[in-house]
């Protein structure tokens, strides 16, 4: 199938220091060497510490940040030029994470869940008509399009987010921690909701979270991020049943069990995650690898292959 | 209960909210050992920071307690004097928030303020004092505690701020040392790393440790026993193991068939509870749980559940459920 979202070698690096002294402007490379694909009616897992780069990733996508190096493509065209993107900004929403302080303060709901007609001038026939049938369509009851944020509980403001993000029938729906904050049976809900949307409208989602069991149950295929670099890629079920890169390993070896009879030994990871100031060379994860040698302290690995799965790592069996 | 450092009888508490009182607490029972780890579970709003803030004395200028007793070392909390209730506080009970920077003061050294923590301590010069917040914090697993003391709150990463903050608990040995979710605002690896540290400091660490999260899998990896909260009471208590393999309460249950770490295989549809919490401003009068459980009877909707006891240590608070 033709992808949706096809990310050949991107890079994006943030200027440091005064914009005043522009002459002597450092770069600090954010994201490097990253190839994705997404097609439609994919769920793809975006999983990374904080730190890793994963919501720079989601704004150079939607052209909210300039790329130093390589391409995207959306729905097989290149995007390159302001209007590019705003092609993708018009086929594209974006949940997230706060889904309250997203919203602004002074707009009723209903008004909320149309913006996205105003804000691309889109034209909207019954405003009032298509608020209440956007609220329906996430479970919400009509009364709550008078509402206004802070009267909303976490899970009702969630809803909102998802139905603003609905209001303009996108291809793709980028979600920052679609869930965090909410209590498992409000999660629950909310990702019920998502997948039943996705079947009904056949959506794609790149689903950007820190949390590997609702990235388990949720993404078709998972891409791991660590200070920037991509360290593995590959279907959600074979990674979880075998994570070849070390830093997946310890991810997924990290998340506490709910079984006290399963209690972890050793709980994996050590040390702390680099500051991307001094991120280490060779293999990014070297410091804190369990199976580095010194061949990772100096050479940055190639992607190995098998399949749809990848890993970039010296010594990981894939 | 013998050997209880810390004792809670029908203890209720409630605020005063716009439109009335809010009941956070109705009715809680709780009991913890001295070397025993008690983990205290359930959804957002159910009362478990109120409580923890209870249990030392730290709940706000709107709280009231308007029923039951909390003891700690046998000794009755509200028959001392505010002063001496802030006494208590750190010798013989501490606390760890998930925010590390409310335990410091973000203008002074993170030595210099584990130092002043002690200043209660007789007989020991401040060169003594910095030498054992010192190693305080190596003992934390922070690995260069002499830079660690020179540093500000703010130079330090969170999860090295959360340790700070834990041997900033620890640093004058308290009987009870709460933690209110001290590791949700932490990437899983150092969430993880917290987890290994409560770990090691309960095996050389006699006193008694609360903690209070919404993550069940913090419980299992950490506790001995668990509460699990709803609407204001304890609906269900007993030991890990009983409680995550044997729930007997129809809200236990459900919260732990929603937790996607629960679930083996992977599922596109994931269980949820339906419905909402109640207001807290008026309780109902039967089982809090009533309106959102499937085994509801109409007895359930209008009178209290009983607290029954199922096994040693295991009791649930419903009318459906037999010893
Ligand atoms: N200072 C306060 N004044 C008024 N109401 C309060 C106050 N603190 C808490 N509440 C209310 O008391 C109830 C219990 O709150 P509490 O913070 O103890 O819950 P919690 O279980 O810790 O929730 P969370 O998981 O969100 O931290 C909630 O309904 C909350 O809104
Ligand atoms: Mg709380």
């Amino acid at each position: 199938m033709s992808a949706l979202l096809s990310i050949r070698d991107l890079s994006v690096d943030f200027a440091l220091g005064s914009w005043l002294d522009i002459g002597a402007r450092r770069q600090l490379n954010i994201l490097s060497g990253i190839s994705l694909d997404l097609v439609p009616g994919e769920t793809l897992g975006l999983v990374g510490e904080s730190g890793s780069g994963k919501t720079t990733l989601a704004r150079a996508i939607l052209g909210l940040q300039k790329l130093s190096g390589g391409t995207i493509q959306f729905e097989g065209a290149p995007l390159a030029s302001p209007s590019d993107f705003a092609r993708v900004r018009r086929r594209t929403a974006m949940m997230f994470q706060d889904a309250v302080s997203s919203l602004s303060p002074r707009m009723a709901v209903g008004e909320a869940v149309t913006e996205p007609f105003a804000i691309h001038r889109e034209a909207l026939a019954d405003r009032r008509q298509t608020a209440r049938d956007l609220l329906a369509e996430v479970g919400l009851r009509p009364e709550i399009a008078s509402r206004f944020p802070h009267e909303l509980s976490g899970g009702q403001a969630r809803r909102v987010g998802v139905a603003r993000a609905l209001a303009l029938r996108p291809a793709l729906v980028i979600a920052d921690e679609p869930t965090a904050g909410l209590d498992v049976s409000v999660q629950a809900e909310i990702l019920n909701l998502m997948a039943d949307l996705k079947d009904r409208l056949s959506l794609s989602y790149l689903i950007i979270t820190h949390n590997l069991a609702l990235v388990r149950h949720v993404a078709d295929r998972i891409a791991v991020l660590y200070l920037g670099r991509l360290v593995e890629t590959g279907p959600s079920e074979k990674i979880f049943a075998r994570p070849a890169h070390p830093y997946t390993r310890s991810l997924i070896a990290a998340e506490p069990i709910p079984d006290p009879r399963r209690r972890r030994a050793d709980l994996a990871i050590k040390g702390e995650i680099p500051s991307i100031l001094r991120r280490p060379g060779g293999c990014v994860f070297h410091t804190r690898c369990p199976i580095a040698k010194d061949r990772c302290k100096t050479e940055t690995p190639a992607p190995r292959r098998e399949g749809a799965h990848q890993v970039n790592c010296h010594f990981a069996d894939i | 209960m013998t050997g209880a450092v810390l004792q809670i009888e029908g203890l209720k508490l409630d605020y005063a909210v716009p439109g009335g009182r809010l009941h956070a607490l109705r009715h809680v029972s709780l009991s913890i050992k001295k070397g025993e780890v008690l983990g205290i579970a359930g959804e957002s709003g159910c009362g478990k920071s109120t409580l923890a803030a209870a249990m030392i004395g730290l709940t706000g200028a709107n709280a009231r307690q308007s029923a039951g007793t909390i003891r700690l070392g046998g000794q009755d909390m509200a028959s001392l004097s505010e002063d001496d209730r802030r006494r208590l506080r750190g010798r013989k009970i501490a606390m760890v928030f998930q925010d590390p920077m409310t335990a410091f003061n973000p203008v002074l050294t993170i030595g210099g303020q584990l130092t002043d923590f002690q200043h209660n301590i007789e007989g020991l010069g401040r060169a003594e004092k910095r030498a054992r917040a010192q190693a305080m914090l190596s003992r934390v697993g922070l690995s260069d505690p002499a830079l660690i003391m020179g540093r500000y709150p703010h130079e330090l990463s969170g999860g090295m701020r959360q340790r700070a903050a834990i041997a900033a608990a620890l640093l004058l040995q308290p009987e009870v040392l709460i933690a209110d979710e001290p590791t949700t605002a932490l990437d899983v690896t150092m969430e993880a790393q917290i987890i290994h540290l409560f770990r090691e400091l309960r095996d050389d660490y006699d006193g008694a440790m609360v903690i209070v999260t919404h993550h069940l899998g913090v419980i299992a990896e950490l506790c001995d026993r668990v509460a699990i909260m709803y609407a204001g009471e304890v609906v269900e208590e007993g030991p890990v193991d009983a409680i995550y393999h044997g729930a007997r309460h129809p809200y236990t249950r459900a919260l732990m068939a929603c937790d996607p770490a629960m679930i083996e295989g992977r599922t596109a549809r994931l269980p949820t509870i339906g419905g909402a919490l109640p207001d807290l401003r008026s309780p109902p009068p039967g089982c809090a749980f009533a309106p959102r459980c499937p085994l509801a009877t109409d007895r359930c909707r209008a009178e209290a559940p009983p607290d029954v006891q199922l096994t040693a240590g295991h009791r649930a608070l419903c009318h459906e459920v037999r010893p």
